[in-house]
């Protein structure tokens, strides 16, 4: 087996200086050239399938379902609409000129910001890698791909099928962890997108601010989710549970992180809770082939310390048994542990759901305010003002009523945080705009001078740039016709 | 500097409890205190009109055209158009999710921080400041020390017209603003050199802040004797004006340098000279048509890129320096050295190189060996070339047969891109500037599928793929057990 490639500094400058050749040769502008390469992309969702699967059961223990349908489905989706939707999406969008700049024609005209950097997680690392990807080169962008080390399986598997299938000139993966990393965050990039935690964030942030380089982060929070007693107990339950355990095992961003309800309604969620999960796992969950594994020996010290905290492992009413050999840990219930613990300290991203339980659910506002931001924040209820006040006066990335997470599934809306939970959003042509620059062009006519413009400087000048600004046709012929 | 800590900490304070308070949410207080700003510049304008000369030696008619005239357009625009830029924006989804239903409301971000430059004190600062109130932010403006009278204005006038509570002004400088950028703001807008930038940016990468920077860069003018010698005057009106009429040079998006082919270079400077003195007359230093320079450390700079032999040299007008007076004349240079320090930063003043090539194409060429600057002007009707100068430059905008008015164009957006800045405002993108595009996605608790829910089977994974690829008629095939 050969030695593994050194990646420092060195390599990543002379990485970058290709792309950039390439960029500057042309290569990625033309529609052709993105076509094909998505096109190609398409290709490995199709024929790789199997591949990708098996490589998310070694890293994740993901279930093919997930696999199938979070990752490739979602993906292949993604490929579709790009397909389809490119052609609008470069064309100029014409933009309204006014009196002031008449007579003119203005535009806003789509361009490649030049060679970006995506750096991908380890919970969906095909679909947090390739779906930016995708925006990059919808966009006309040369790009590197930096997968997560902590799914070796896919990041190696990511490596060879682009390798295999896109053009090298401007497609490359860097496989690696910090060394890496570190050394690609000095270069200079046109936009980095980063999918990950809020501390890392910060990381890339500070490393983009030194060459001014614009950053898409895409990080995480602990999403809520509010039930009221006015639900659908069933659906809402069976929604929260395949949301939380179905979705890599709570190891998503947009996972339901807690649960906030009524005293009174608690035991009634509970129960419901426990009933459907038993239906979807059975009575040995542990032993359920329909869930992802912890995915490594660090979360599940770090998942463990949680709920071996004092004051909260009394507070367990469901699950909480551990195995550690096999990287399982139960789906687990807790209620009303401390708000200060650490299970409520930070996100939780493992399958522990704490249920918090308020007087009324007017509190729930309140603490989800006192809050950092999340990347989602969930209601279930029929109840329309609350709805409404729910998505007005609640902030974070985004708000779903009445489900879970399905909203990333949807490319007319932009996903992305706000505040802790990052900058920027992407998905359907959000991505295409994320990795563009929309350059102003004015048009304007020799004709059509006024010695308004220049000095010397008059009164009589004065007053009709003063009818010109405020775009009155009638102070600007008075002024004209010395009446002003 | 303990009082200023604590000046900012209860500033701080106080915008966030009345942000909280959700008074800043109702559109009614949002177009008060934007009418409250349109009333107090024009109540005020032969104050700022005074202020403005102090500081800079602007002429009311300048100072009109390029600050108050500029704010009073933009606080009528945002008063008109903010109750079409709030409503949500509706979106469609996909059959398969059917009831559902998608939006995209722009909620404020919250506390903001405004970071004005000195050149343009008076549009810097309320500009943005109209952007930040629209989007129903607090917001805090530091205005630039290196304009005091213009500060000074603002930090006293603006309580007396706006809502305290929630719109704070502070004066200062550097000392000042390093406080400021230690404390978490939700958004911070810059505007100044991108050494600065940068610091910014590192400062609220601290706290994942999202920021718009808008920066600077030369902004070359490419000038196409071939197709526009019938206007030539205009052009060269124009260009003179962009020059020297706004501020002296002293503007991010002034004409840096001009571009032309040799054998035109000396008509043009030929014209440029009766062009400057019928601008300014003879003594251009007492015109007072002129700005002057904004401190003697600025002058000391301009002086300084003047002094290289090789830069004095080809000095072809001009070039008279009077440091006490904060006076640089305006100067024409003819063919100084690309390496020569004033053809690699910004100038920032009232000298103009004329940069000669064989062909006009070339100019391209030298276009791209400088960072990407906030504006390109071309002066052409050469479509070949407007084409080549569109796909193969980057820039915040360009400007076909014009210079600077760009600015007005509020359908247009006004930003860089690279080393010139990060996001855009003006019209409805400084509405879309300072607010959180917030996805909210409203689920039905009826129509549940059983598919979505685990023990998964092949039948379940089969029917989420179909689903996926939005093949209904197979779905219901499946369905009805006639699809394996």
């Amino acid at each position: 087996m050969a030695a593994k490639k050194m990646f420092g500094a060195a390599e990543a400058s002379i990485l970058v200086t290709d792309l950039r050749r390439s960029f500057d040769d042309g290569v990625t502008r033309g529609y052709e050239w993105r076509v094909t390469q998505l096109k190609k992309l398409l290709i490995i969702c199709d024929n790789h399938e199997p591949e990708i699967v098996v490589a998310l059961r070694d890293d994740l223990g993901k279930p093919e379902l997930e696999s199938s349908v979070y990752e490739i489905s979602l993906l292949r989706n993604s490929i579709k609409l790009a397909l389809k939707q490119l052609k609008n999406w470069m064309a100029p969008e014409e933009a309204k000129t006014s009196l002031t700049t008449f007579p003119a024609s203005a535009e806003i005209v789509s361009e490649p910001l030049g060679v970006v950097l995506v750096i991908s997680a380890w919970n969906y690392p095909f679909l947090l890698s390739i779906d930016p990807v995708i925006g990059a080169i919808s966009a006309g962008n040369a790009v590197v791909l930096k997968p997560s080390e902590l799914a070796p399986a896919s990041s190696a598997l990511l490596a060879k099928l682009i390798e295999q299938y896109l053009d090298p000139s401007a497609v490359r993966v860097v496989e690696g962890a910090v060394t890496e990393t570190t050394a690609l965050l000095e270069q200079k990039w046109d936009k980095i997108f980063y999918t990950g935690s809020s501390k890392i964030g910060r990381v890339i942030m500070a490393a983009a601010a030194k060459h001014l380089t614009p950053v898409v982060l895409e990080l995480g929070g602990k999403s809520p989710v509010v039930v009221d007693s006015d639900t659908d107990l069933k659906v809402t339950v069976r929604r929260i549970i395949v949301g939380k355990w179905g979705c890599n095992n709570g190891q998503a961003c947009v996972s339901p992180d807690y649960i906030l309800t009524t005293k009174e309604y608690a035991p009634k969620v509970i129960e419901a809770m426990k009933k459907e999960l038993e239906t979807f796992y059975g009575k040995n969950p542990m032993d359920s082939k329909d869930m992802s594994r912890i995915v490594n020996s660090t979360h599940f010290d770090r998942l463990s310390k949680l709920l071996d905290e004092k004051e909260v492992s009394d507070k367990i009413v469901y699950g909480g048994e551990k195995d550690r050999e096999n990287l399982k840990i139960a789906p687990t219930i807790l209620l009303d542990v401390p708000l200060d613990s650490l299970i409520m300290s930070e996100e939780i991203f493992g399958p522990l759901l704490p249920i918090l339980t308020l007087n009324n659910l007017e509190e729930s506002f309140d603490v989800i305010r006192s809050r950092p931001k999340p990347l989602a924040a969930y209601l279930f209820t029929h109840n329309k003002k609350l709805k409404e006040r729910f998505a007005a006066t609640v902030s974070a990335g985004g708000i779903v009523v009445n489900d879970i997470a399905v909203h990333l599934a949807l490319h007319t809306l932009p996903f992305g945080g706000v505040g802790e939970s990052g900058m920027g959003a992407y998905h359907g042509k959000f991505s295409f705009d994320a990795f563009s620059h929309k350059k102003a062009v004015l048009y304007r006519s020799l004709f059509g001078d006024s010695a308004v413009r220049y000095p010397p400087y008059s009164r009589g000048k004065l007053r009709l740039l003063k009818a010109l600004v405020d775009s009155n046709i009638f102070d600007i012929f008075k002024v004209l016709l010395g009446l002003a | 500097m303990e009082g200023m800590k604590e000046t900012v900490e209860e500033s701080l304070r106080e915008m966030r409890e009345t942000f909280a308070s959700g008074r800043t949410r109702s559109l009614k207080w949002r177009k008060a205190q934007i009418g409250a700003i349109y009333e107090m510049v024009k109540d005020n304008e032969d104050k700022i009109c005074s202020a403005l000369f102090q500081d800079l030696g602007k002429h009311s008619t300048e100072a009109f055209r390029d600050e108050l005239g500029v704010v009073l357009r933009s606080a009528t625009v945002a008063i008109n158009s903010l109750d079409k830029w709030a409503v949500p924006k509706h979106s469609n989804l996909p059959l398969l999710f059917y009831p559902a239903k998608g939006k995209v409301i722009s909620e404020p971000y919250g506390t903001v921080l405004v970071l004005s430059s000195w050149n343009f004190p008076i549009s810097l600062s309320l500009d943005p400041l109209i952007g930040a109130i629209a989007a129903g932010n607090t917001v805090l403006l530091k205005s630039s020390e290196l304009s005091p009278n213009a500060s000074a204005f603002l930090a006293k006038t603006i309580p007396a017209y706006l809502d305290t509570k929630a719109i704070k002004v502070i004066e200062g400088g550097p000392d000042v603003a390093t406080i400021l950028l230690q404390h978490q703001w939700d958004k911070i807008f810059f505007t100044g050199s991108p050494k600065i930038g940068r610091i910014i940016m590192a400062a609220a990468a601290q706290h994942l802040t999202p920021v718009t920077l808008e920066l600077g860069g030369k902004c070359p003018t490419i000038v196409d004797h071939h197709t526009i010698s019938k206007n030539i005057k205009s052009v060269v009106k124009r260009i003179a004006g962009g020059k020297w009429g706004s501020c002296s040079g002293q503007a991010c998006i002034s004409v840096d340098y001009v571009l032309i082919e040799k054998s035109y270079a000396s008509s043009l400077i030929d014209m440029l000279k009766p062009t400057i003195k019928s601008f300014f007359g003879e003594n251009p230093k007492e015109s007072g048509c002129l700005s002057r320079i904004a401190t003697k450390q600025h002058v000391q700079r301009l002086s300084r890129l003047l002094n290289d032999p090789r830069v004095q040299a080809s000095i072809v007008y001009g070039g008279s320096i009077d440091e006490e007076k904060l006076y640089v004349e305006p100067t024409i240079l003819l063919d100084p050295p690309l390496d020569s320090e004033i053809m690699n930063e910004e100038i920032f003043g009232p000298i103009l190189p004329i940069i000669t090539v064989r062909d006009i194409q070339e100019s391209i060429g030298i276009i791209k060996t400088k960072p990407k600057p906030l504006a390109i002007y071309a002066f052409t009707n050469d479509e070949n070339l407007k084409t080549r100068i569109l796909s193969e430059t980057s820039s915040g905008s360009v400007t076909f047969n014009d210079v600077m008015i760009q600015y007005m164009c509020d359908a247009l957006p006004f930003g860089g891109v690279g080393e010139s800045g990060i996001g855009r405002y003006h019209g409805k993108y400084s509405f879309d500037c300072f607010s959180h595009e917030k996805a909210i996605m409203e689920g039905s608790l009826g129509m549940d599928l059983e598919a979505r829910y685990p023990p998964w089977n092949n039948f379940k994974l089969t029917f989420i793929r179909l689903a996926f690829r939005e093949a209904y008629f197979k779905l219901i095939l499946l369905m009805l057990g006639l699809k394996r």
